[in-house]
């Protein structure tokens, strides 16, 4: 019995099992089960009504699950929260809200100040370098409602840094960004993968999806495929993805064909 | 002329109420600060989550919980109206919430639902038995902040303390001899704001965040659920407090008008809780003496000055308001397009 050779595994970082959500007894998700590894950058792939949104907020503990479990770090969310960033569709909040750019950052490290406590010295600094690395600094005294979508997604994206995260869930980070936010968030999605960290990012666009990602997950309503890129991007996989949408599977065909 | 409009004299209605009708211009117009303050800071968090007609609801609905009290002959003493209008207020959430979740029907026809059916069962119940009971329906739609009882709470002070307060603005008002003489009801509104202004303080982040983003609220363990249902419980106490002055109708006013004059002056959420805090002040001052000056209504004056603070406020907002609208278009000054400078300062 030697100590030294039984290093402690660490559980994966996210886990589901036979994890069902309905909404007014509609199922959305069904009979999920995944396990994703550590460092991991995973695409998650599917048509409009997939899902996506819900599994993101059901692996984060928002909504009532109708059977099965999550687990992050092998523990319930609640035990985990401070682990999980998250960087939600840029349409779920309401920009004419009165507070500048700085401020939603700062609302990233509020998972690590204690009730009544403000954001101290250092939380302004990590939100600082929060912003430089999105490029956002200049705008750091913005009221938000004057920011482009791609600037909105770019603040976003520097709050979700200021969590310092194990695990992010980002959904639709890249539906309507310009070019250049869209090479940013790709730069800092590898260099946080480069650190260990897990990231699950829900995606829309199929071509640049084979591009972006390590692994994919192949959605709707039920998992239809979840593995290496190169093994799930495939036509028939998809199409069962997309299922009978004409404009999408010409898409797809086009998509795959590019590949080959 | 004469007769619609009194002649407006400023020794009058200036002056005289603050050198020989001190006493009761003092506790009127606090008592109408305090009310607005309370209203209003809470009322920015209700217009920044979209649910200022929650606030209608909740102010109709508290009569539903003021009937109940009345049917099982309970004291009406302050005790037991807040605990009425606290299961009033959390019973008119709930039942929006479980309208809104388990049909298919809308946030806003489940509001109207909720609040006008338990209005009218709070009609019900107190015709029922007004007979019997002290309670005025029309008080507690309109209110009057003139009937504010006033002196009957006597506290008497060490001779350190008299000295001392002695000091202060306006005492003669509040010190008889070594005790201090209050209005009951003014000082217990200046609690209940006093109650909001620090429970805003001290959960400035929860609610900032919650009200922003629920779902990162949650991530950061702060549970937005729970945020919402004190936010409408604390909205139910102030609203009770504030219904005999008042009254269910204008208090939404009071919720709304000074959120809605600071978001046109400011787009930063402390400057906006500062200058509801100044609305509430201008608007009491400017609405008592317009009551003063017209004989009316003092409630009703409070409300219509909030709304000529809130007028001004559009004319001359720095950024969105009319005159600046007029002088930008006059200068035809063009901003330059945002996603350009965007790009560029990214693609480096
Ligand atoms: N809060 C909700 N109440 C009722 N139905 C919902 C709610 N949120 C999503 N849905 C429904 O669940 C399905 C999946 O939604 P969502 O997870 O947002 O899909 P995706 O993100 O893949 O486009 C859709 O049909 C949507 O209409
Ligand atoms: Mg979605």
């Amino acid at each position: 019995m030697s100590v030294n050779v039984t290093k402690t595994v660490e559980p994966p970082p996210l886990e589901f099992h036979d994890l069902t959500v309905a909404y007014h007894k509609r199922p959305v998700l069904w009979g999920i089960d995944l396990e994703i590894p550590k460092g991991q950058l995973v695409g998650i792939i599917g048509p409009n009504g997939a899902g996506k949104s819900t599994l993101i907020k059901a692996a984060m503990g928002l909504l009532q699950l109708n059977s099965g479990w999550v687990k992050v770090f092998g523990e319930p969310i609640g035990k985990n929260l401070k682990r999980v960033g998250y960087v939600p569709q840029r349409e779920s909040v309401d920009w004419d809200f009165p507070v500048s750019v700085m401020d939603v950052v700062l609302m990233g490290r509020y998972g690590h100040l204690g009730l009544m406590r403000r954001p101290s010295k250092k939380d302004r600094n990590i939100a600082r370098d929060c912003l430089e690395k999105v490029k956002m600094l200049p705008y750091a005294n913005r009221q938000i409602s004057n920011l482009s979508g791609g600037q909105q997604q770019r603040v976003f994206l520097a709050r979700a840094l200021a969590q310092e995260s194990d695990i992010y869930f980002m959904d639709e980070p890249f539906a309507g960004v310009d070019a250049a936010t869209e090479s940013a968030i790709v730069t800092i999605l590898h260099e946080l993968k480069a650190k260990g960290k897990t990231l699950l990012v829900v995606h829309h666009d199929l071509p640049t999806a084979k591009e972006y990602f390590d692994s994919l997950l192949l959605l709707n309503m039920r998992v239809v495929a979840y593995g290496p890129t190169e093994e799930v991007f495939k036509y028939d996989l998809l199409q069962s993805t997309y299922g009978g949408r004409l404009t999408i599977l010409s898409e797809v065909a086009e998509a795959v064909r590019e590949k080959s | 002329m004469n007769e619609l409009l009194p002649v407006f004299e400023w020794q009058q209605h200036v002056i005289a109420p603050w050198t020989t009708g001190l006493k009761s211009t003092l506790w009127i117009v606090l008592m109408g600060f305090f009310v607005a303050t309370a209203c209003g800071l809470l009322g920015n968090y209700l217009i920044l989550r979209r649910m200022a007609l929650v606030g209608d609801a909740i102010s109709h609905s508290v009569l539903a919980g003021i009937g109940v009290a009345v049917v099982l002959a309970l004291q009406l003493d302050t005790a037991t109206l807040f605990i009425a209008a606290l299961a009033a207020g959390m019973a008119t959430t709930l039942i929006i919430e479980i309208i809104h979740r388990y049909t298919r029907v809308k946030q806003d026809a489940a509001i109207g639902i909720a609040f006008t059916s338990l209005f009218a069962l709070g009609v019900i119940l107190i015709s029922f038995k007004s007979g019997k009971v002290h309670i005025d329906t029309e008080c507690v739609l309109y209110g009057e902040v003139a009937l504010v009882p006033l002196e009957n709470f006597h506290l008497s002070l060490t001779p350190a303390l008299v000295g001392a307060i002695d000091k202060l603005p306006m005492s003669e008002v509040y010190l008889r001899g070594n005790e201090l003489v209050m209005a009951p009801d003014v000082v217990r509104m200046g609690f209940v704001a006093l109650a909001v202004a620090l429970l805003v303080w001290v959960f400035y982040k929860e609610l900032l965040v919650s009200s922003f983003d629920p779902a990162l609220a949650f991530s950061l363990g702060i549970n937005a659920t729970f945020v919402h249902y004190a936010l409408m419980a604390l909205l139910s106490v102030v609203v009770v407090s504030a219904f005999e002055s008042v009254g269910a109708i204008l208090v939404v006013a009071m919720l709304i008008l000074p959120g809605a004059t600071a978001h046109l002056l400011s787009a930063r959420l402390p400057v906006i809780l500062a200058l509801t805090v100044l609305h509430a002040a201008l608007g009491t001052l400017l609405g008592f003496h317009l009551a003063t000056w017209l004989n009316c209504s003092i409630a009703g004056a409070f409300v219509v000055a909030g709304m000529a603070l809130f007028l001004l406020a559009w004319l001359l907002s720095p950024h969105d308001g009319l005159l600046a609208q007029w002088h930008r278009r006059r200068n035809l000054k063009l901003e330059p397009p945002e996603e350009i400078s965007s790009t560029s300062s990214a693609g480096n």
